[in-house]
């Protein structure tokens, strides 16, 4: 048997999946008539796109899709569909064709530089007519606009948002939530025009109906959707009076062998604009094409808001018999739930401004409260996590169950992985994910967080065993709280605990058998047993004089001399017993470690800035200098890496670091959690517009508190994907301090700060330490009779062996 | 056997190497925490650099071990077998203190 779908969007790529999961012996030939060109995507991470991040959705074996082959006109007596260039006979026929952007019916929407925001072409064009422009305005205030918005500033534009009603998100949240939204918005930078429309378009401006204009350079609409009605339309299917195929709660049409899902679809009287109703819809006619008997089981319309920055969560109903509010000017929070007039079952509500709560709030939706209102509401109320009852929807995007989550784990699921592969659960809008963690902890399946066979310990456990028992060797913590007598794995973690808790020198006694050969002796090893010294060159900054220096000690050493991707110079294939040599003439210089061999602080690279480049607002190579000078040889999990930009164009690639900065206007705006490397991540924002000593302040506390419950060699973004509550929860931390750690936190940087000393400096004035810089014990300056070198493009370079 | 002075005992860190020229060989001399010394050929077979000297000293299950600072396999300090790769083994040599020296054994073939 035959089946067409019509639309290759995130709904019919849902049936055409489910359908070929549950029908293995191929009952159905399935063919997928697509308009658009590129196979299926994931719509609702569309905004990623502007990150670089994949979005394609998995593609299913055994279905013949035909991308940009668009269905012209259906015939529904003759069980046909046309497309330009055939026709296709159907047993069953499937319309998923959802939406199309409204645009409100105005003069001069056809001009260039007007936009809408819906596919990953209009994406791409968008990003490619706002290269070099400065400002855009968002027609429309809703979830989708304020998305839209923050993409245009993302892409660097002054960017205006114009909403008709009276406040932002009107379908979502209420009047009190609206306003400090507005609030959050507005600190963004962005400028917000509640209560007014746009009447005209002209070139290079909005004309508002009260006469009023925005100079602006793009436009770009957000302000709804329309069903794709059209193909049904035409053939004569029932059309709902606002729009949308009407369909029955088994998702078929008024025409036989016709169904309709998604956005395309009416319902009772109502279209669904998200996409966990569209999947249920799928899921019903792929059971019922099987010969099943599911009917819609009417859907949760649950969103939260994805703008970077701002939390903002709308459930069930916006207001109903019992409201309990919580505001806070100070932090800018907002919280409702609504309840029904017993006070016992949870309707609805809505959070601005932290939306920790969303996961368990939303789960808990039509049932009973799991605490006491107000213990939910207030900030760090998700610390008050109660237990789930089995019927709660855990996942609402993809309809599952707490109790399916426990019967997977039951069968074996021991990871957030291996859940999502099998129940589906948080593979879409991802914001249950935190709970799923809760439920395999709930369940007892947390994963083994022993260091290694010497210590039943992950590093943070370590940490606090040793900061908060004062030890300060090795041997007395293995004897105490491990076995044996260590390995390469638990000993560098524990040197690197040992210097971040601010233990001295890391060479001297016990210490110094805990270090990694590159910590042992201060520089990087390399394949033929040489070192390579990278001397700090602080926000990339450096004098003539001095690379004058570095010239000429690479020159006397015969030192293969490279520009590093971090903003200085490394200096090759130096035998162990010529570092102390190097290292005189280098610190004589005034140059210091660079720690390019360390778990530390590397570099914090800058751009020019407002020194020299005609775009810079700030002095970055300032900045940077300062950071790096504040945060040298800070000992960390893994290694941090920094930037400070000038601009908003963003030359220093801040958002690629562990942590970086970006000058506005009015101050700097910070970004934590980014890297390059194996799994490239850009940074996410965290503050906006702050002075320099509220940046410098939070930063170390981002620092000190990522030192102390990091994992080992787990760099900041996988650490801040692992947190529990993740930038939220940073931000109660090390923001509002909820755990009342800041001072502990700004103590121990002060501390670092205050007895920094450089390694290489110590070490050659110290001739005991000079001591362990020889090639033989027997032999001290015999070279190593293994290391060669050979001449490549005029310089020296290991022989290959 | 020949033994040839390598150093005096307390040129030895607790659980660190130090290497030596044997002969014209590299030899990696190793100082446990028990005080005890352990000497193996300085030669990483994998990589042919002359690094074992540098690697972590430390334990897998009873065995004194040490880890390649390369790529990071580890040895048995007694017998030279590579745990992580028990068909690769790096020669072992006797070693012993005598008036505070540390001298390694060598036999010539
Ligand atoms: C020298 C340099 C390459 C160059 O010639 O440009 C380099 C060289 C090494 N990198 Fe790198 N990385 C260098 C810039 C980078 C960058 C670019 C940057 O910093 O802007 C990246 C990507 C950005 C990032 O880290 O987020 C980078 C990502 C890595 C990674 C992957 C980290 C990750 O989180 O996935 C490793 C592996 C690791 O650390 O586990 C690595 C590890 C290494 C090691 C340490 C590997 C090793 O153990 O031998 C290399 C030894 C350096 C040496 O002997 O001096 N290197 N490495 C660069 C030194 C910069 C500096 O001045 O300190
Ligand atoms: C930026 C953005 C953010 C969003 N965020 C969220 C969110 O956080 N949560 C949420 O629940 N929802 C969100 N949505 C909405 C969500 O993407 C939609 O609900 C979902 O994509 C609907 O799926 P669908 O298959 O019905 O429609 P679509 O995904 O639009 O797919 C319809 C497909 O049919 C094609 N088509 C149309 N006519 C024809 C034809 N005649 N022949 C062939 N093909 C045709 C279209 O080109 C399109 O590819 C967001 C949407 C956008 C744009
Ligand atoms: S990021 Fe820096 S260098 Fe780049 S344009 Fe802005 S100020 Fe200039
Ligand atoms: S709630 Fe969206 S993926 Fe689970």
């Amino acid at each position: 048997m035959r089946l067409v779908v019509v639309g290759n969007g995130m709904v019919g790529h849902r049936l055409v999946s489910a359908l070929r999961d549950r029908d293995p012996g191929g009952t159905w030939e399935i063919t997928v008539l697509a308009e658009e060109t590129r196979p299926a995507y994931d719509r609702v991470r569309l905004s990623a796109w502007f990150d670089g991040e994949p979005l394609d959705l998995p593609a299913v074996p055994g279905v013949e899709v035909h991308l940009g082959e668009p269905a012209t006109a259906l015939d529904p007596a003759g069980r046909k569909v046309f497309t330009r260039d055939g026709a296709y006979g159907y047993d069953e026929l499937v319309l998923a064709t959802g939406s199309y952007p409204f645009v409100p019916p105005v003069p001069g929407t056809d001009l260039p530089g007007c936009f809408v925001y819906r596919t990953v072409d209009d994406l791409e064009a968008l990003r490619a007519y706002a290269e070099g422009r400065s400002t855009g305005v968002v027609v429309g205030g809703g979830l989708l606009g304020l998305e839209a918005a923050n993409a245009l500033r993302t892409l660097g534009l002054a960017t205006h948002v114009v909403e008709f009603a009276p406040r932002l998100m009107p379908m979502q949240v209420d009047e009190a939530g609206g306003a400090m939204l507005r609030r959050h918005i507005e600190d963004l930078g962005l400028t917000v025009h509640t209560g007014r429309s746009a009447a005209r378009i002209t070139e290079g401006q909005v004309v508002f109906a009260d006469g009023g204009i925005v100079r602006t350079d793009l436009v770009v609409f957000a302000a709804g959707v329309r069903p794709r009605d059209d193909l049904a339309r035409a053939a004569g299917l029932a059309i709902g009076a606002r729009g949308g195929i009407v369909v029955d709660e088994t998702c078929r049409t008024s025409a036989a062998h016709v169904h309709a899902i998604g956005e395309c679809a009416e319902l009772g009287g109502r279209v669904y604009g998200l996409v966990a109703p569209g999947y249920a819809m799928a899921e019903v006619v792929a059971d019922r094409l099987l010969g099943g008997t599911a009917t819609f089981p009417g859907a949760d319309t649950s969103t939260k808001l994805k703008l970077l920055g701002v939390d903002v969560a709308s459930f069930g109903e916006t207001t109903g018999p019992l409201d309990v509010t919580f505001t806070d000017p100070a932090t800018r929070v907002y919280a409702k739930l609504v309840l029904s007039d017993d006070a016992k079952t949870l309707l609805g509500g809505v959070l601005v401004g932290d939306a920790s709560a969303y996961p368990t709030l939303r789960a808990c939706l039509g049932g009973p409260l799991p605490a006491p209102p107000l213990s939910l509401l207030a900030p760090a109320g998700a610390d008050a996590r109660r237990p789930l009852p089995g019927a709660a929807q855990v996942c609402s995007c993809n309809a599952v169950t707490k109790d399916t989550i426990l019967a997977a784990i039951g069968s074996g699921a021991a990871d957030v992985a291996a859940v999502k592969t099998c129940t589906r659960a948080g593979t879409t809008c991802g914001s249950c994910v935190p709970l799923l963690k809760g439920l395999l902890a709930e369940a007892g399946v947390a994963q083994s967080r022993a260091l290694c066979e010497h210590f039943d310990h992950s590093r943070q456990e370590l940490f606090d065993i040793i900061r908060v028992r004062g030890i300060r060797t090795f041997s007395e913590l293995v004897a105490r709280h491990g076995r044996g007598r260590g390995c390469d794995i638990c000993k560098p973690v524990v040197a690197s605990i040992l210097a971040s808790l601010g233990t001295g020198y890391i060479l001297d006694g016990e210490q110094a058998a805990l270090q990694d050969t590159n910590d042992h002796f201060l520089a990087n090893i390399q394949r033929d047993g040489t070192y390579s010294v990278v001397p700090r060159i602080p926000g990339g900054e450096i004098t003539p004089d001095k690379l004058i220096v570095i010239g000429e000690v690479a020159r006397d050493f015969g030192l293969y001399t490279k520009i590093t991707g971090g903003q200085r110079i490394d200096l090759f294939g130096a035998r162990v017993e010529q570092l102390p040599k190097i290292w005189r003439r280098l610190v004589d210089a005034g140059f210091e470690s660079g720690h390019a061999y360390g778990k530390a602080l590397r570099t914090v690279k800058s751009c020019v800035g407002s020194t020299w480049c005609r775009y810079g607002v700030q002095d970055s190579v300032g900045l940077a200098i300062e950071l790096e000078l504040r945060y040298r040889g800070l000992r960390a999990p893994h290694k941090v890496k920094a930037a400070v930009s000038g601009c908003a164009r963003e030359c220093a690639e801040a958002r690629g670091k562990d942590f970086g900065v970006i000058a506005t206007e009015h101050g700097w705006n910070l970004y934590v959690g980014g890297n390059g490397g194996f799994r490239p991540r850009h940074a996410d924002l965290f503050l906006s517009d702050v002075p320099t000593d509220v940046l410098v302040r939070t930063i170390d506390r981002f620092l000190m508190y990522y030192i102390r419950t990091a994992d080992r060699l787990q760099r900041t973004a996988a650490w801040l994907e692992c947190l529990d509550g993740g930038l939220d929860h940073l931000r109660h931390v090390i923001v509002d301090d909820a755990l009342g750690l800041c001072a502990e936190l700004d103590a121990a940087m002060a501390a670092h700060v205050e007895s920094y000393v450089d390694e290489w400096r110590s070490t050659v004035d110290d001739a005991d330490r000079l001591e362990r810089f020889v090639s033989f014990v027997n032999a001290p300056d015999a070279p190593d009779p293994s290391i060669s070198f050979g001449v490549e493009r005029g310089q020296r370079v290991p022989v290959a062996r | 056997m020949n033994w040839i002075l390598v150093c005096p005992y307390r040129r030895l860190q607790p659980e660190r190497g130090v290497a030596a020229l044997v002969e014209d060989e590299p030899v990696a001399v190793f100082r446990l925490h028990d005080g005890t010394l352990r000497a193996i050929g300085n030669v990483d077979p994998f990589t042919g650099a002359s690094v074992l000297s540098r690697g972590i000293v430390g334990t897998r299950g009873d065995a004194p071990t040490v880890a390649s600072p390369l790529h990071k396999q580890v040895y048995d300090l007694g017998t030279g077998v590579c745990l992580d790769a028990p068909e690769v083994r790096v020669p072992t040599y006797p070693v012993r203190v005598r008036n505070g020296l540390v001298e390694v054994g060598w036999a010539p073939c």
